[in-house]
């Protein structure tokens, strides 16, 4: 169990909340409390619109502990329409349907459960868009 | 600073050692190389693992060790840097030793990884990735470098096959190594063949799970020890040490597709060491992956952006080529028991520069670069050593 853990990155999971940097304003996520791009220590919180382009991608089939009732699943590096990339699954859609450039739109999905007895953890994947912007 | 040399070099079989625990396996290769350097008490033992903590549940390696090949009481830790924890304990004895706090010093890299089962050997190896942005999101080890293979396939129009010659490469020279997992060739055909295991990663892609140890001792190079080792069988002189890190995230990185890390530490070694690419004879590089292979030889100044899988495809990684690399087999065919692979690779390059590979040796090998790599390029440690003739 892990909760404390889990609970830390909760508006990161569940509403992809991100920073934009006050001296380059470059957008970063995960928040950081150094800019990469400039190592200046203050950003603002901003949440991230959760739209953006398949930039790669892969079908697994040898999964990770807790993840093997998925397999195959995909998983892709999604570019994000403010700048910065992020690792995420993709959820509706065939594995053979998916394309790099396909634009995709976040929605909040199960994760995994820690066994039977431990908690159930939600966050972001990515499906192929269907709302207008 | 002191010159610093590997005057004795020992290893165990790469393989799936049911008989033999973690504990046994470094004890073989720290014996082996101690007998070969002619010594019989270091005054440190610095140990390479990653993984021993999760998969064996047993960590205080150093200590454990230490008791376990006799030499209770010396100084000892582990020293973790993921798949470079090798090289990364390797770089910890050469400062020992060229800063003069310790004259004669050995360096194993151990790892135990076939006792667990599949799902647990990769959500462990998971661990050198971004724990709350990308194992968390079920994505495993090999699949990470699958992104980078599928977008670099997709940016420079590589074919998958473009990329056999890495693995047709690695396996012909493990043929030639008995202490290779894989002693024997593949095919083309067998290439195109084989399973997917994170597409466009197939089984042929990438390295295997397995065991081993390997060990080398360290020494002034102007000691009478390391003369004595000269004598015997030849010695090899550190020429260059350097280390560099990137973001351990890939969506962190600048350019995915650019190992950053790859080229501050190439190029931070070649300044050290006063050579250039064209001067190194043979490069033992960390082809955990045949993308890796292709990443890393681009950044370190031995292929263009886009260009890395010809030299595998024109012959020139071969032993016989203009930059041989993986020369007993690498970690493809040798074996990538993760946190040993940097030792395995600097006692392959002291056997070529001392002249003892076999049937794999490169002709007038003088110069040679073993590079260690962490994560997808995270932490990359490249060492350049020379024949002490």
């Amino acid at each position: 169990m892990h909760i404390a853990r889990e609970w830390r990155v909760r508006r990161q999971r569940y509403r992809l909340v991100g920073e934009v940097c006050d001296q380059c304003g470059r957008t970063l996520f995960p928040p950081r409390d150094t800019c990469p791009h400039c190592t200046e220590p203050a950003q603002t919180v901003q949440t991230l619109s959760g739209r953006g382009e398949v930039f790669s991608f892969s079908t697994m089939y040898d999964a990770p502990e807790g993840f093997e009732e998925y397999v195959p699943y995909t998983v892709a590096l999604i570019e994000l329409e403010e700048g910065p990339m992020v690792t995420a699954q993709l959820t509706d859609v065939r594995p053979e349907e998916v394309r790099i450039g396909m634009p995709v739109e976040m929605v909040t999905r199960k994760l995994r459960d820690e066994g039977p007895e431990g908690q159930i953890l939600y966050g972001y994947k990515f499906r192929p868009r269907v709302r207008e912007s | 600073m002191r010159e610093v040399a590997v005057i004795g070099i020992g290893q165990t079989p790469v393989g799936e050692h049911w008989e033999r625990s973690l504990r046994h396996l470094a004890h073989d290769a720290v014996k082996a190389a101690l007998q070969d350097a002619g010594v019989e008490r270091p005054d440190a033992l610095y140990v390479g693992n990653m993984l021993s903590g999760e998969l064996t549940g047993q960590e205080h390696l150093g200590a454990l060790i230490a008791d376990f090949v006799g030499l209770r009481g010396i100084e000892a830790v582990k020293i973790e840097a993921a798949c470079g924890s090798g090289a990364a304990a390797f770089r910890i004895g050469y400062m020992a030793v060229a800063g003069g706090l310790h004259d004669v010093v050995v360096v194993v890299g151990v790892e135990k990884m076939t006792d667990s089962p599949s799902e647990v050997i990769t959500s462990a190896l998971a661990m050198a990735a971004d724990q709350e942005y990308e194992a968390g999101q079920g994505i495993s080890f090999v699949a990470l470098n699958a992104l980078l293979m599928r977008r670099y396939m997709h940016e420079f129009d590589i074919p998958h096959d473009a990329f056999s010659g890495f693995a047709i490469n690695a396996h012909r020279n493990a043929a030639g190594n008995p202490n290779a997992m894989f002693q024997r060739p593949v095919t083309l055909e067998a290439y195109r063949q084989a399973p997917m295991i994170a597409d466009p990663i197939s089984l042929l892609d990438s390295s295997p799970i397995c065991d081993g140890a390997a060990a080398v001792v360290l020494a002034p190079t102007d000691s009478e020890i390391a003369r004595q080792a000269r004598q015997r069988h030849g010695i090899a002189r550190v020429i260059a040490s350097a280390v560099a890190t990137d973001s351990v995230a890939i969506h962190d990185r600048r350019d995915p597709l650019f190992l950053e890390a790859v080229a501050l530490s190439s190029y931070k070694a070649y300044e050290q060491a006063q050579v250039q690419p064209s001067d190194i004879h043979l490069f033992e590089l960390h082809d955990a992956f045949s993308i890796t292979a292709v990443l890393s030889l681009e950044a370190a100044g031995f292929a263009r952006r886009g260009k890395g899988t010809l030299l595998a495809m024109d012959g020139e990684i071969s032993i016989e080529g203009r930059i041989p690399v993986s020369t007993m087999g690498g970690l493809k065919a040798r074996g990538h028991p993760v946190g040993a692979t940097g030792i395995y690779q600097i006692v392959e390059v002291v056997q070529q520069l001392t002249g003892r590979a076999g049937p794999n040796q490169v002709q007038h090998a003088g110069i040679g670069m073993a590079q260690n790599v962490g994560g997808s390029g995270a932490t990359v440690i490249t060492h350049i050593l020379e024949a002490a003739d």
